[in-house]
């Protein structure tokens, strides 16, 4: 059993549980930014996919830096749907969010195809930024390995962290972060009190949908490097169960997004480890861990009080 | 009208008014709210709005606080006209609103309730809060835990944090919107001794209320509504040196006008701490039995412990206690509702603890839910189905799984004959009813069909002082006839006009059980506190 647990394996597992940790990072961060706000993105996915298609095309015409920056603003753009129809209008944000899940999915295929038909364009590996000293470290180093581990990564990962960590400190200590818990919980005690609810979860949706975005143009630039139908893959749904089940914790966000990172990933690790299961098996993995983590940790989950609730003034 | 100054009340002894509303008129849908309504609030003095549901003063209060927008008149504030158009405007205006529901966020703090909204800065000032929060409260004359999650606090507690709040950006003027319905008699007091307080900081308060006893005896000025208009005023010479009796006469005199001096509707309203029941001879052996019962405590709530209690054929048993100690577990226990933990339910010389809702409907338990919207019809439904909805299935409405439309219809003209139920039809959907007429429909589909015992929970939370009289004089008419009821109410008022005895419940047990006869008023409330009391050591 020991011989699994190779310095080459664990690094193999840490490189990929980040690889495909980051976009369900970003994506949660800003799902659960969201529902703090009472808005719930069951479009999540179809903010992913729009931001991995953007962000892609971007990054084949100019470089990977627009690149990000196009998936964000795509996400952004798409989630302005939610705050129209939803937060704006007060329409049902479950059959708007599946709606756009399904838009996004069909435009984003139709458009890739009419563009690039036949020729299915590729981005070379992102250049990586190795953290001096400490990417010298064996397993977390990860300076000399093809893959990078936790001290080698693109600059997107570290601009992720510190965004996570702003997130938090924003949501604790700013009057933005106060209101969006308010808006959540209790819309019109935040009325009350002379803050536009409708304005505060514009906000955070649009938050939401550009973190989305970010999320997906990972997928297509850094972690693919190509972009191809429903190239997600669920993952914008995971990242609801993620947002969920941090209760509005950022640190809860990234451990939960690293584990099912490895989870998404893992057969990398054991191909290098030289376990041979059946692909079938390793690609139910994440899901089964969805449904482990929900039945151990579901009462965790916290929601809040106004959450998918349009606000209306005036109304109890 | 004797006692009445018939402009707005501009006498030239008071002070010049701090905001002042002249010609207010609101309309909704087919309801006048506000009928030219003028207004004036002045510093340092208590402005009591008395009136029934219905009589416009929430109203009044949402155009003054900027949640409503009036259709006429003006609202000048140290006599220059203001437009209010939205909460934000009237807070920074000075005005301060206390809702009856709760505007606390429930799960932040204390300190972030307060902060919400509080400044335009990015980063939260939270030391200077602390100060601001010490200030405030030192102002009221209370002590508040800044760090507390608000959900944890007390309700008197929480209200206290609304008051800080309604302060927070200092305020001139202060709204207090029936502050009292849901404290107990010592929380009323201590309430009052802070709006003495603000007094003398020279805040204008206004003070809502249904309770004749409350405005006489903490406000200067009393304004009465009726339908929308202002139907009496009293200065503040014209309170002073009268006796509260004398006030009540005149007060139930401009609410009820000329036509009307009806004694009952006195009794009613004058809410004398007598014993309205007399004493009555009952069977020894009881009807309900309920025997250490105890309720799991769920999502935030109490559960029950070691809850007795005993009810004869034909008695009126009160719960009286401070909202959230166990009423909702006791009574859905009894009604099925959810499971005991542990101990014995007995109904008729039998354990029903394991027996389904619809089990013990048969025996002839019944239960009035409190949340008359929610669990007790379904808002989509018409009024006709229901008031059959607890016996779908059965003879004569159904036969063989169909429904016989006939049978439900006769049935729903019986009973909205019987109660007075104010609908267009029996097609109506219940939802489109008003609270008081959706509470009759409850009770007419669980007071029909035999009856043994009713369990009430405040059954008159929110009616108007007609269905509120109706209602009560059904629950007795039904206990002469030897139907038991078990009514839960937070109106403390209420039950001493109803039971025979009164039991306390607090923190989730019985903190005692009293005859009901004079000064049970008195004891009750001391039960309540003590209640308390007892938990914190």
């Amino acid at each position: 059993m020991s011989e699994i647990f190779t310095t080459d394996v664990l690094t193999a597992l840490l490189a990929g549980g980040i690889l495909a940790g980051v976009p369900l990072l970003f994506a949660a961060l800003g799902e659960m930014v969201a529902e703090r706000a009472g808005v719930l993105n069951i479009g999540l996915e179809g903010y992913m996919l729009m931001g991995a298609y953007v962000g892609f095309v971007t990054a084949y015409h100019t470089n990977t830096f627009l690149g990000f920056l196009g998936g964000a603003a795509a996400g952004a753009a798409v989630s302005l749907i939610m705050v129209v129809l939803c937060i704006r209008l007060g329409l049902d944000q479950i059959v708007v969010g599946i709606a756009i899940t399904l838009a996004a999915e069909g435009a984003t295929a139709l458009i890739f195809d009419s563009q690039f038909a036949e020729s299915r364009p590729t981005l070379g590996a992102t250049e990586r930024i190795d953290i001096p000293g400490l990417s010298q470290i064996p397993v977390v180093g990860g300076g000399d390995t093809s893959d990078g581990s936790v001290f080698s990564q693109p600059p997107i990962v570290y601009i992720g962290l510190a965004i996570v960590v702003g997130t938090a400190w924003t949501m604790r200590r700013t009057h933005w972060g106060l209101n969006i818990r308010a808006a959540g919980d209790k819309p019109s005690a935040l009325d009350a009190a002379g803050v536009s609810v409708l304005g505060t979860r514009t906000w955070a949706t649009l938050f939401c949908g550009a973190m989305a975005g970010m999320g997906g143009a990972y997928l297509s630039i850094t972690a693919a490097g190509l972009f191809e139908d429903f190239i997600t893959q669920g993952r914008g749904f995971i990242a609801i169960v993620l947002a969920m089940l941090a209760r509005g914790k950022g640190a809860w966000v990234l451990i939960g997004a690293f584990v099912f990172g490895i989870s998404l990933s893992i057969s990398d690790a054991l191909q290098i480890a030289g376990v041979d299961i059946s692909t079938d098996l390793v690609f139910m993995l994440p899901f089964v861990t969805v449904i482990a983590v929900l039945v151990v940790f579901g009462r965790r989950s916290y929601l809040p009080a106004a959450l998918a609730l349009p606000y209306v003034r005036g109304a109890r | 009208m004797t006692g009445t100054t018939d402009t707005a009340g501009h006498d030239a002894a008071a002070a010049p008014a701090a905001v002042e509303l002249r010609g207010i008129t609101k309309a909704f849908p087919g309801v006048l709210a506000n009928d030219h309504i003028d207004l004036a609030l002045r510093p340092g003095e208590v402005h009591c709005l008395l009136g029934e549901n219905g009589a416009g003063k929430s109203t009044l209060m949402s155009i003054l606080s900027g949640m409503v927008q009036p259709d006429e008149g003006d609202i000048l504030m140290d006599g220059a006209p203001v437009r209010i158009d939205s909460p934000k405007r009237a807070i920074e205006m000075g005005i301060g609103m206390v809702y009856q529901h709760t505007t606390l966020v429930p799960t932040l703090s204390v300190l972030d309730n307060l902060m919400m909204g509080s400044s335009r800065a990015f980063r939260l000032d939270e030391a200077g809060s602390r100060e601001r929060l010490a200030e405030v409260a030192a102002m009221l004359g209370v002590d508040v835990d800044p760090d507390a999650e608000t959900q944890s606090l007390a309700l008197g507690q929480q209200q206290q944090v609304e008051i800080i709040k309604a302060l927070w950006r200092g305020s001139k003027v202060l709204i207090l919107d029936e502050p009292t319905s849901m404290l107990t008699p010592q929380g009323v007091v201590e309430l009052a001794k802070a709006v003495e307080r603000l007094k003398g900081h020279g805040l204008g308060v206004v003070l809502i209320t249904h309770k004749l006893h409350e405005a006489t005896s903490m406000g200067d000025r009393v304004t009465v509504l009726k339908q929308g208009r202002v139907v009496g005023r009293l200065a503040p010479h014209e309170l002073a040196g009268r006796s509260h009796q004398e006030l009540q006469d005149v007060i139930v005199g401009m609410m009820f006008g000329e036509q009307v001096a009806p004694a009952p509707e006195l009794v009613e309203l004058q809410e004398h701490v007598e014993p309205a029941r007399a004493r009555r001879d009952l069977p020894e052996e009881p009807l309900l039995t309920v025997d250490a019962l105890e309720v799991g405590a769920k999502g935030g709530e109490m559960g029950l412990r070691g809850v007795s209690l005993a009810v004869r054929p034909g008695e009126i048993l009160g719960i009286a206690g401070v909202d959230g100690n166990g009423q909702r577990e006791l009574a859905e226990a009894i009604a099925g509702q959810r499971p005991a933990t542990a101990g014995d339910i007995r109904f008729r010389g039998v354990s029903i603890a394991r027996l389904s809702v619809w089990q013990r409907e048969r025996l002839g338990l019944r239960y009035v839910s409190d949340d008359r919207m929610g669990e007790g019809t379904v808002a989509a439904l018409p009024v006709g189905l229901n008031l059959v909805l607890k016996r779908i299935g059965q003879a004569p409405f159904w036969r063989r799984g169909s429904i016989r439309h006939a049978e439900v219809e006769r049935n729903a003209r019986e009973k909205i004959a019987e109660f007075a139920i104010r609908t267009p039809g029996s097609g109506t959907r219940v939802g489109t009813l008003s609270g008081g007429n959706i509470q009759k429909v409850v009770l007419a589909r669980e007071l029909s069909n035999d009856p043994k015992l009713v369990v009430y929970n405040k059954p008159t939370y929110g009616l108007d002082i007609v269905t509120t009289r109706m209602v009560r004089e059904r629950i007795e008419a039904l206990a002469a006839e030897g139907v038991s009821a078990l009514v839960i109410s937070t109106d403390l008022d209420e039950l001493v006009a109803l039971c025979d005895r009164i039991a306390v419940i607090s923190r989730g047990r019985i903190a005692g059980v009293i005859e009901n006869g004079a000064g049970a008023e008195q004891r009750v409330g001391e039960l309540m506190v003590g209640g308390h009391a007892e938990v914190v050591r």
